[in-house]
């Protein structure tokens, strides 16, 4: 008898666990195939590891970090980092490319997350191996919506861009940039039947950083990336020279979609580096 | 067969009847408050969880925010009913919270026209999907399009509304708790409904603007009210001493983070450290204080 209450309990207990934990039906059933199929993917942190916090206090600005457990030497290093969060309306976070001159492929970033899911990692070393790690994050509810607070103060500042070096410049070593852009990234509205507002996504899609035109970060990014796209990543400043971000923004029809997008403007931001 | 119907109809004529009016309070003459405790919105309160209510004028009546959900508006309604016999003519919306817009449907209707910033109907359109889409899991209550029901009259700075010998004075705001606050003053009682533009015992919960809100208190701070009501707190009889514990933590905020930007500090590191000596001063700190640090870095980072 007992043993029969506790495999009830078990039962009633395991959609709870299910929910708590976060599951992978969305990466096993359409995020494997659609964007690995075919390929082996291994799950563990010893290429990267995944920095979330347990619960998404403000789910429309979620700081998550990728962290790499290898320096990126020109024999062996990370080439590409996807980011996908499994419950987002749209999972693809980025494809961020990194080279041997990044010096680490370290990559901090804002991300919006709408609902209760994992955020994973998917890394792949120059040798063609997968590497997969993932976090489970707890979104918040209440009056909290995945969008930005001040649109119109987004759109006011919409282009700025500003470099910062936090943690001062360490000649021919990896040291940290933060980029920071200016730009609403609207994930789009369709309330048009009751406020007859339609209105297009709007969001950076391409992102290229050098430094001395030697590529640092490549990326290709969503509107899962938080309004003001933020990122810390790595360079290394072996002569004096400039940092560029070079990126785009684009319009498109549908949130979930991206068959019909309408390119946008292009921009470019230099900053003087004196080692 | 039909008489199963009948009785069914019976039952949810009766069920409708049977719904008590909304607690109401006569603050100052004519204007009636529902005074909420303060609780993290849930499927027990099924987010009502905000003061709502009614002015009642020599026409007509206005109410200033509809509830949490259906149910509430329509218990907000029923108090109406009780109060007055006066027709209700306008439905303001303060801004775009669910907990102050999800009883709209309840007084939709010939007649009556909804007020709302002029920034509510866009506010409305970025987030109702959301809300929508959650408001079953969270709150327990069955919300669809129909609920969320844009402003027919849009403020722009200022809108004078008259109920008949009984002015109201309706003020956009610049962002600050949302982009789109609306405050209501009634003249007859020198009342200003400031409803979230002002947090009492509840943690202020920055949603728009830290720097605009506290533009904004420093101008209201100035004026004198005989009754100032929040949209989450006490009735306020002292207008400015209430307010000063909200201006102390939105200074205290927008302080420690500015120092922490001008160091270097990251958005993570300061949601980690910023604020936590204001703990105990507030109810419902630890599910709100952390997501203001975060809205308010990520605004004060473009300062400058």
């Amino acid at each position: 008898m007992k043993k029969l209450s506790n495999f009830a309990l078990l039962f009633l207990l395991l959609p709870v666990l299910a929910l708590a934990e976060g599951d992978d039906i969305t990466w096993n059933n359409t995020l494997k195939t659609q964007f690995f199929a075919g390929k082996t993917i291994e799950e563990s942190d010893a290429v990267i590891e995944l920095e979330a916090p347990y619960r998404a206090e403000d789910p429309a600005i979620v700081p998550v970090k990728v962290i790499s457990k290898m320096p990126q030497t020109q024999d062996k290093y990370i080439k590409k980092i996807w980011v996908f969060v499994d419950k987002n309306p749209f999972p693809f976070v980025g494809e961020f490319e990194f080279f041997p001159e990044s010096g680490k492929a370290d990559l901090a970033m804002r991300v919006r997350v709408n609902t209760y899911s994992n955020i994973r990692a998917i890394a792949e070393t120059n040798d063609g191996k997968l590497t997969m790690t993932k976090k489970f994050v707890k979104a918040s509810g209440g009056c909290s919506a995945p969008v930005g607070a001040d649109l119109d103060e987004a759109m006011k500042r919409l282009g700025k861009v500003k470099f910062r070096l936090d943690e001062g410049l360490k000649t021919g070593q990896p040291t940290q940039a933060q980029l920071m852009i200016s730009h609403p990234n609207l994930t789009g509205m369709q309330m048009d039947q009751m406020t007859r507002y339609v209105r297009k996504s709007h969001f950076i899609d391409q992102l290229k950083v050098t430094f001395n035109d030697k590529p640092v970060l490549n990326a290709k990014i969503d509107i899962a990336i938080s309004a003001d796209p933020n990122f810390r990543f790595y360079f290394v400043p072996d002569k004096p020279g400039e940092l560029k971000a070079e990126f785009s923004d684009i319009s498109c029809e549908s949130p979930t979609s991206r068959k019909v997008c309408d390119k946008g403007a292009s921009y470019s931001h230099q900053y003087a580096v004196a080692p | 067969m039909r008489l199963l119907v009948v009785w069914i109809g019976l039952l949810i004529n009766a069920a409708c009847w049977a719904l008590p009016a909304l607690p109401v309070t006569e603050a100052a003459p004519g204007v009636f408050v529902h005074v909420s405790e303060h609780h993290w919105p849930d499927r027990e309160n099924h987010g009502e969880i905000a003061n709502i209510g009614f002015i009642v004028g020599d026409d007509c009546v206005a109410i200033i925010d509809s509830g949490g959900s259906p149910q509430q508006g329509l218990a907000l309604r029923k108090a109406v009913k009780n109060a007055t016999s006066k027709p209700i003519c306008y439905v303001i919306n303060t801004h775009v919270h669910p907990d102050h817009i999800y009883g709209n449907r309840a007084f939709k209707e010939k007649g009556v026209r909804f007020v709302g910033h002029y920034k509510l109907a866009r506010a409305m359109a970025t987030r109702a999907p959301y809300y929508l889409s959650r408001a079953d899991e969270v709150l327990d209550i069955r919300v669809g399009p129909d609920n969320i029901i844009p402003p027919d009259l849009q403020v722009k700075q200022t809108m004078n509304l008259n109920l008949g010998n009984r002015e109201l004075v309706l003020t956009a705001h610049p962002s600050a708790h949302t982009d789109n606050d609306l405050s209501v003053y009634d003249k007859n009682t020198d009342t200003l409904w400031l409803a979230d533009l002002l947090f009492l015992e509840h943690i202020p919960v920055i949603d728009g603007s830290i720097r605009g809100w506290l533009k904004e208190l420093q101008r209201l701070e100035k004026n004198h009210y005989k009754l100032v009501i929040p949209g989450h707190g006490r009735l306020v009889k002292d207008w400015p001493v209430s307010l000063q514990p909200q201006k102390a933590y939105l200074e205290q905020l927008a302080g420690e983070i500015k120092v922490m930007i001008k160091h270097g500090k990251t958005l993570e590191y300061a949601i980690e450290r910023v604020g936590l000596s204001a703990k105990n001063n507030w109810q419902l700190f630890e599910q709100f204080h952390r997501k203001n640090v975060t809205i308010a870095f990520a605004e004060l980072e473009w300062e400058d």
